[in-house]
């Protein structure tokens, strides 16, 4: 990989004061960054790290219920942190890569990120959470423009991740043996208003909302009222991991088993 | 060049790196510990696997800056100051979990993590820890095994294959 100048700001403030460099970039676990880095994918003249700001770190419980996770929290704390409050946010967490890209990756870079097969837009989408920035809060509903593409602007910072608490939910993913990354994976909540259904690894679009299913399952909340839905193969990922009529019927399918993990 | 200052095996050291030196090339090209290996340099295999503050870290997707200030363990300092082999290292031993050897630091080191969080793990547990590390002799029944022998339990209900 290309050289560059490092820095660890302490505070948000400095943070950001280093991000307005020329092509700067932030670096929080670097569990994607670093290999995209070595493959010259990227190549940024400085990088901020943001895993030395303690505001961005740990999880807590806001007034409202819901449970907040600073940007820099890694995988394996979150879910060791939310096992009690949000299990199905914990087993997600605990379920991405392995220990020890784990003990490195955070949330926040995986959501700045926005790999259309990573675990966590599934469960923030799922979840209708809240992202935070250090300028704004932005809706999960607005966040994922695409395959690696956000509506964060350049300079912009995620510092929290704010997930309301549904009455049930779970995550159910089928692996991509090699990478650990979700070939497809369902994230269901069911809210006292209604169900949301966030599918990841499946469609070139990155994460989206399956609406079918929500309005099912929202009718009634059993493994059983998705098997009547089917899934269009048009804009899904083919691969050699997989055709895009393969990921189609993934969608329904571990949606299904995530209902029935979340009965 | 930042300058790092980081506590390896229980020494402090301090050296200047440049921003893209990796831990795993800080520790071996810099402090010549060249037990911690390089397999895939693309955090898949982990045969880099070292402790950073007591955490499991595949140190080929870690940078030597980010490390400044940290405990770094490698399988360096797992053994014993009068030499031999820590617990984990002779179940490996005893129940021949390694043939080439290549992959056996990153194993040590996963399996060591593992052990302090769960000190009785299942073989499943063990099996869920070792999901990045990769051992291309197919090794893993015995280093399963020797890992449940390393926590203390009966290996006898894992048959030989």
């Amino acid at each position: 990989m290309y050289n560059f100048d490092f820095v660890k700001p302490t505070t948000l403030q400095d943070a950001i004061a280093a991000l307005s460099r020329d092509e700067a970039m932030p670096l929080a676990g670097g569990q994607t960054l670093i290999p995209s880095m070595k493959q010259r994918l990227a190549a940024p003249s400085v990088l901020v790290s943001l895993t030395g700001i303690p505001e961005l770190k740990g999880v807590c419980r806001a007034d409202d219920g819901a449970v907040c996770i600073g940007a820099a929290t890694t995988h394996a704390e979150i879910a060791r942190e939310t096992a009690a409050i949000y299990p199905a946010i914990a087993a997600l967490a605990g379920g991405i890569g392995d220990p020890a890209v784990r003990n490195r990756g955070t949330i926040g870079g995986s959501l700045a990120n926005n790999d259309p097969s990573a675990c966590w837009p599934a469960g923030v989408l799922g979840s209708g959470a809240t992202i935070v920035t250090n300028t704004r809060q932005i809706a999960a509903d607005d966040f994922f423009q695409g395959m690696f593409t956000t509506a964060l602007e350049p300079g912009e910072i995620i510092t929290e991740i704010r997930f309301p608490v549904p009455e049930a939910a779970a995550y159910a993913k089928f692996e991509q043996p090699a990478s650990r990354f979700a070939l497809t994976g369902a994230f269901v909540a069911k809210f006292a208003d209604g169900v949301r259904v966030a599918i990841t690894g499946a469609s070139e679009g990155g994460v989206f909302r399956w609406r079918e299913a929500e309005e099912a399952l929202g009718a009634s909340f059993s493994p059983e009222a998705v098997d009547g839905l089917s899934v269009s193969a048009d804009g899904m990922i083919g691969d050699l991991h997989g055709t895009p009529e393969y990921r189609a019927n993934l969608v329904r399918v571990m949606t299904r088993r995530a209902v029935a993990r979340a009965q | 060049m930042p300058q790092v200052t980081m506590t390896v095996n229980g020494r402090q050291v301090m050296r200047e790196v440049e921003g893209r030196t990796l831990l795993v090339q800080f520790l071996r090209e810099g402090l010549g510990l060249t037990g911690t290996h390089v397999g895939c340099d693309t955090s898949q295999c982990g045969a880099c696997v070292v402790h950073v503050d007591g955490k499991a870290v595949k140190s080929c997707t870690m940078l030597a800056a980010e490390a400044d200030g940290a405990e770094v363990t490698t399988i360096e300092g797992v053994t014993p100051a009068d030499g031999g082999m820590n617990p984990v290292q002779k179940a490996f031993q005893d129940h021949h979990g390694l043939q080439c050897g290549f992959c056996t630091p990153g194993m040590v080191m996963t399996a060591t993590a593992l052990l302090a969080e769960n000190p009785r793990p299942s073989p499943q547990e063990i099996r869920d820890a070792l999901e990045g590390n990769i051992c291309r002799c197919t090794g893993y029944h015995n280093i399963v095994k020797a890992i449940l022998a390393a926590s203390g339990q009966d290996v006898s209900a894992l048959a030989a294959e």
